[in-house]
């Protein structure tokens, strides 16, 4: 028998700029920890560069970015160039905080998969992952 | 093979997602293994480890900055727990060592235990020669907070690191078994807290006790201090690292370490093969048999064992 056996999926999570409201982030780690996944914490004040070279580090298959203050505009669409350019364009990009409406169709265009905005269920972040994952696999299975 | 070279010519992402396939024991990982195997066994590894609490993120942080002012490359293996009951877990080492998250002469990598007991993974190991084929001078290997025996970093490990705090009571006692007798360089980190003194008391009466009980034994293991969040003790901690090196390459057990390794790693990786392909021949019925109390373990063994022949 030569099945693959089924990967763990990988989540690092990071805070992009100066806020340290640490709340949501931490919450929706320990969902994701309750889910199976396993969750890597990059710390507070982490830029784009930090994210990308964490991310390729830890060979995470999604990338979650807490943003609770301003600058999201600018610091996600290079964040989601930066991983596009390392070859890691294929890792499914988050984001979750405080993302105005109005705002999302420009971070979704640069490149962010799915953001998931303050008073989200966390269960709702955890059935995106896995069927996110579950296509994901299919998809390596047929590869 | 594509990734096997990449990981030889140190790229990162080819050696983290080899990592990844030797974590997963994708067959891929093997492959990998056996490309990288003829080039790894320079890496100094040395482990990290002692109760939660003790500081060893933070200790590897400043070991990791001392290493790189001196020119070398260092690569580290941070192991937190995972639930047993879910299987998932919250990795945060990194979130301690930051810093050097952009010094292409760094590689940190998180990794779950996944129901390893021991203070390690299953793919530590392996997870420490991809990182020796990388050309990382030194891999740092940070063991989740252990308990009374979780010694396996110490067959791991050339050097392994014992690091205690004061103010965790008996906390001596929760290093004691195993871990004093093997460990190679001693920590009392924190060492600006109340109880410094009396924690350092208990250290010296435990190495006094080990020296007395093996006479012959070459290597003096250090006592150091440390203030691991002021940077204070990583130059001593890391001339402690050198010179047990040294002592390690004069003595010929620097490659005998390494040898009797990969040794282990056989056995366990032939214990972990058999024990799969005896279930699967025999399906789950002798087990059931077990279960149900209708046949004994030692018995149930021999009729496994008799599948695989």
């Amino acid at each position: 028998m030569t099945e693959r056996p089924r990967r763990r999926l990988r989540v690092l999570l990071a805070k992009l700029g100066m806020d340290t409201h640490t709340v949501g982030i931490t919450v929706i780690g320990h969902a994701l920890r309750e889910a199976g996944m396993e969750v890597i914490f990059t710390g507070l004040k982490q830029t784009p560069e930090m994210v990308v070279a964490a991310a390729i580090q830890e060979d995470v298959d999604v990338v979650g970015i807490s943003t609770l203050s301003a600058g999201h505009t600018r610091s996600l669409p290079k964040l989601a160039h930066l991983l596009e350019e390392a070859g890691a364009g294929d890792k499914l990009l988050l984001a979750g905080g405080v993302i105005p409406e109005e705002d999302k169709p420009l971070l979704h265009d640069a490149g962010v998969d799915a953001m998931f905005t303050m008073g989200t269920d966390t269960r709702d972040i955890v059935r995106y992952l896995e069927e996110w994952w579950a296509r994901r696999q299919a998809a390596e299975e047929v590869a | 093979m594509g990734i096997a070279a990449d990981v030889l010519a140190g790229k990162a992402a080819a050696g983290a997602r080899a990592i990844t396939w030797l974590d997963d024991r994708d067959p891929r990982g093997a492959e990998v293994i056996r490309h990288i195997f003829p080039h790894t066994g320079h890496a100094h590894v040395v482990g990290i480890t002692g109760p939660p609490g003790a500081g060893k993120s933070t200790l590897t942080d400043t070991l990791v900055a001392e290493l790189r002012s001196r020119g070398r490359t260092v690569g580290v293996v941070a192991i937190d727990p995972s639930s047993p009951f879910t299987g998932g877990a919250i990795l945060g080492d990194r979130v301690r060592m930051a810093r050097h998250t952009l010094d292409p002469g760094v590689f940190i990598r998180s990794i779950g235990t996944r129901g390893a007991a021991g203070g390690l993974s299953r793919s530590t190991h392996d997870a420490c020669l991809v990182l020796d084929a990388m050309g990382f001078d030194v891999v740092l290997v940070e063991t989740v907070g252990v308990g009374q025996d979780e010694i396996d970093v110490v067959n791991l490990a050339h050097t392994t690191i014992i690091v205690g705090v004061p103010g965790l009571g008996d906390e001596v006692q929760a290093v004691k078994a195993g871990i004093l007798e093997a460990g190679e360089i001693f920590v009392v980190n924190k060492a600006d807290r109340d109880g410094y003194d009396a924690t350092v008391s208990q250290f010296e009466l435990m190495l006094h006790l080990r020296e007395q009980s093996r006479p012959a034994e070459p290597w003096r293991p250090p006592l150091l201090r440390a203030v691991a969040s002021a940077g204070e003790g990583a130059r001593e901690i890391v001339d402690a690292i050198v010179a047990h090196r040294v002592h390690l390459d004069e003595t010929g057990a620097f490659a005998l370490r390494s040898g009797r390794r990969e040794r282990e790693q056989v056995l366990a990786l032939l214990r972990d093969k058999l024990a799969r392909e005896a279930i699967a021949q025999a399906g789950d019925s002798i087990l059931a048999e077990v279960e149900a109390r209708r046949l004994d373990p030692y018995s149930a063994v021999e009729q496994l064992a008799g599948q695989v022949r």
